[in-house]
């Protein structure tokens, strides 16, 4: 107990400032009003699910957990069931084996439900394109509010990201 | 045959592929990799391909199929099930012992359909077929059943697992895998050449340079090219750096899974450090499309080097404590010793490769034998233990983790004064290569042909979930459901690098 103590100590705490949004990153607008942006915002629960991916965005989107960019200090957190969850967070491109798993696991979420696409592959189908067993890009399957580049994008991108798609929109 | 590893080819008639697989087994060697091929368009028909691997090397056999059949070897190395039953669904050929229920057609594609044939356009489209399963039932009294996935309750890639239980207590678990499967075969004879590298570099995101390598390393075997020294010195700097990363995101991880959230905290900083460094001096956090063909893209300066002791140097220190604070803490203890055990004997019979075989009494890795370059040089020390449960494959990834850093210092004082990379011919029509890499997890292989025009007839990347991921469905009978999580993140398998 006394070295986790002290190793907790000497480590301090390493916690970065989030980005600020993006609104390069936005592909819909106006599917939300903005008090209920402002609500969500505050304190948003996400469902990931990984569409068919390589595996390179879960290890970044793991990383939005680790102590740098501390996600749950920002009061977001990922949630097990897709019925307690706000965001849908989407790693593509979309197999044909996923596309089903995938509406329904959108079809779950209580509206309001936002979605956002991570990695060139969730972007357009990436290197893996449209194919007899591959979708290719999540807007093919779902309404995209927030799409993030990247192979994989950093975890600094995906809080981005994240972060535009609850952000209330400036005019 | 001309390649980086040892490796032989032959053509067998069918008494030949069963002799030899019959040998092999005997003689304690293991299936490496299985796939099919079309030749219909120059040699008449099908052709089953099967690379084994045995004390002389690797040894890759082609086989002409009867027709759409061919004899299976399922019962000689159960590892071969899988790719059987994939074999089945892409290229329509049927094992003597197959498992009839389709793997990666999961109803995106008629029973009839076989995607991977020759005759079939790259953007061919198929209507749907019928994606009922059959899981294995198991009966008796207070026998139920619990269905997971294929979205699963994390930031985890999507697979089902059927687990029938009596109480808490895993009678059975069946895994049903293939939802990621997206074509990457057939989309390897579309790309040209430099995408194929690319194509290759994700075909399992966490094992970049292990897929990238082995591929590079094909690639270069069919141009009977050799790659400047200094290039394959650091693409082991980058293969090792790739294994820290990925075992001190399952440390952490594994902690957590422990009930110890302090370890998360602990591992994930230091992985952020190891990939921020990466990112500076690479160009990419997870070293993605660094190992070419014909090299390394970028190349590292003295002060590069000198991050990269310091970085070691401190990664040493940190991991001292760290393995002091997890091997004394009665609650990790609990959860992980005796925890999802795999027996070495059982290790042994499913043919089970990577840190989970060192784990389960098994001492092979391909860095050490054959000890392809420069590994040859570096002798590197391999980990291993008997014990094959969640604490030994937790003991394995510490050790494994201070060896690569002894070994990141090896490379760092010895790289050769080369060019990092050069140009590399194009492979001639017809010409065959193979590659052979131990990543973090365990061996990749990559076997392809070069076809016309500077692009692949056809490529097979093996990863090591194949193998692996039965071993997880030994490893967990007779455990409490609750403790499935950690034991299946003890083994971490890939299901992209298996699904394709």
């Amino acid at each position: 107990m006394q070295k986790i103590v002290l190793k907790i100590l000497r480590t301090g705490i390493v916690s970065e400032p989030p980005p600020a949004p993006d609104e390069a990153l936005r592909r819909l607008s106006g599917r939300l009003q903005d008090d209920v942006l402002r609500q969500l915002g505050r304190a948003l629960a996400i469902r990931h699910v990984d569409a068919g991916s390589c595996n390179g965005c879960e290890l970044e989107i793991h990383g939005v957990n680790n102590p740098y960019y501390n996600l749950e200090g920002l009061g977001i957190k990922f949630v097990a069931s897709p019925r307690h969850a706000d965001l849908l967070l989407v790693t593509g491109p979309v197999s044909r084996n996923m596309e089903e798993a995938l509406r329904r696991t959108y079809a779950a979420m209580p509206a309001p439900k936002l979605v956002v696409a991570i990695g060139d592959c969730g972007c357009d189908g990436g290197i893996f394109g449209e194919s007899y067993c591959s979708r290719g890009a999540v807007s093919n399957i779902l309404p995209v509010d927030v799409a993030v580049p990247g192979c994989p994008p950093d975890p600094a991108a995906i809080l981005r990201g994240i972060l535009t798609a609850v952000s209330v929109r400036r005019s | 045959m001309n390649a980086a590893v040892p490796a032989r080819r032959a053509k067998v008639d069918a008494a030949g592929w069963l002799a030899a697989f019959e040998q092999a087994a005997q003689a304690g060697g293991r299936l490496g990799a299985l796939w099919a091929s079309d030749e219909r368009d120059r040699a008449g028909g099908f052709a089953v391909h099967g690379v084994l691997v045995t004390h002389e090397g690797l040894l890759w056999l082609e086989l002409a199929a009867e027709g759409e059949t061919y004899p299976g070897v399922a019962n000689l190395f159960p590892a071969a099930t899988r790719p059987q039953r994939a074999i089945a669904d892409l290229m329509g050929l049927v094992a003597s012992d197959l498992d009839a229920r389709g793997w990666l057609r999961h109803g995106a594609w008629g029973a009839r359909d076989f995607p991977l044939r020759r005759d079939v356009k790259a953007d061919a489209q198929f209507t749907r077929g019928d994606a009922r399963y059959a899981f294995v039932p198991v009966e008796g009294e207070g026998v139920h059943e619990i269905a997971v996935g294929p979205v699963h309750a994390g930031i985890i890639e999507p697979g089902h697992f059927r687990f029938s239980v009596v109480g808490e207590r895993v009678l059975r678990l069946e895994q049903r895998l293939g939802y990621k499967h997206k074509g990457i075969e057939k989309r390897f004879e579309n790309l040209a050449l430099g995408d194929c590298a690319r194509l290759a570099a994700r075909v399992s995101g966490d094992s970049t340079v292990a897929h990238s390598w082995a591929f590079a390393m094909a690639l270069e075997s069919a141009s009977g090219f050799e790659p400047p020294a200094r290039a394959l010195w650091l693409r082991a700097l980058l293969l090792e750096r790739e294994r820290i990363a990925n075992h001190l995101g399952d440390l952490g991880a594994l902690g957590n899974d422990g009930g110890l959230a302090f370890g998360l905290a602990q591992f994930s900083r230091l992985k952020e450090d190891l990939l921020r460094l990466n990112a500076r001096l690479f160009g990419h956090r997870y070293l993605m499309d660094r190992v070419v063909p014909g090299g390394v893209a970028g190349d590292l300066d003295a002060a590069g080097i000198a991050a990269l002791l310091e970085e070691a140097a401190r990664l040493d220190e940190e991991l001292v404590a760290l393995r002091a604070i997890y091997y004394d803490h009665p609650g990790l203890q609990d959860r992980c010793i005796n925890c999802g055990r795999l027996a070495p004997r059982t290790a042994a019979a499913l043919g089970v490769v990577g840190f989970a075989a060192r784990a389960s009494g098994i001492a092979i890795d391909a860095r050490l034998y054959p000890g392809f370059a420069p590994y040859d040089q570096l002798q590197p020390r391999i980990a291993s233990h008997r014990n094959g449960d969640v604490a030994a494959r937790i003991v394995v990834r510490f050790e494994e983790l201070f060896e690569s850093l002894k070994l990141e210092r090896r490379i760092l004082a010895g790289l050769p004064a080369t060019p990092a990379a050069a140009p590399l011919p194009p492979p001639a029509e017809g010409a065959r290569g193979i590659g052979w890499v131990e990543g973090w997890r365990g061996e990749v292989i990559v076997a392809l042909e070069a076809g016309a025009g500077g692009r692949l007839r056809r490529c097979h990347p093996h990863d090591p979930s194949w193998q692996n991921w039965p071993a997880l469905e030994h490893a967990v009978i007779g455990n409490i459901v609750p403790d499935f999580p950690l034991i299946n993140k003890s083994f971490n398998l890939s299901y992209a690098g298996a699904d394709l």
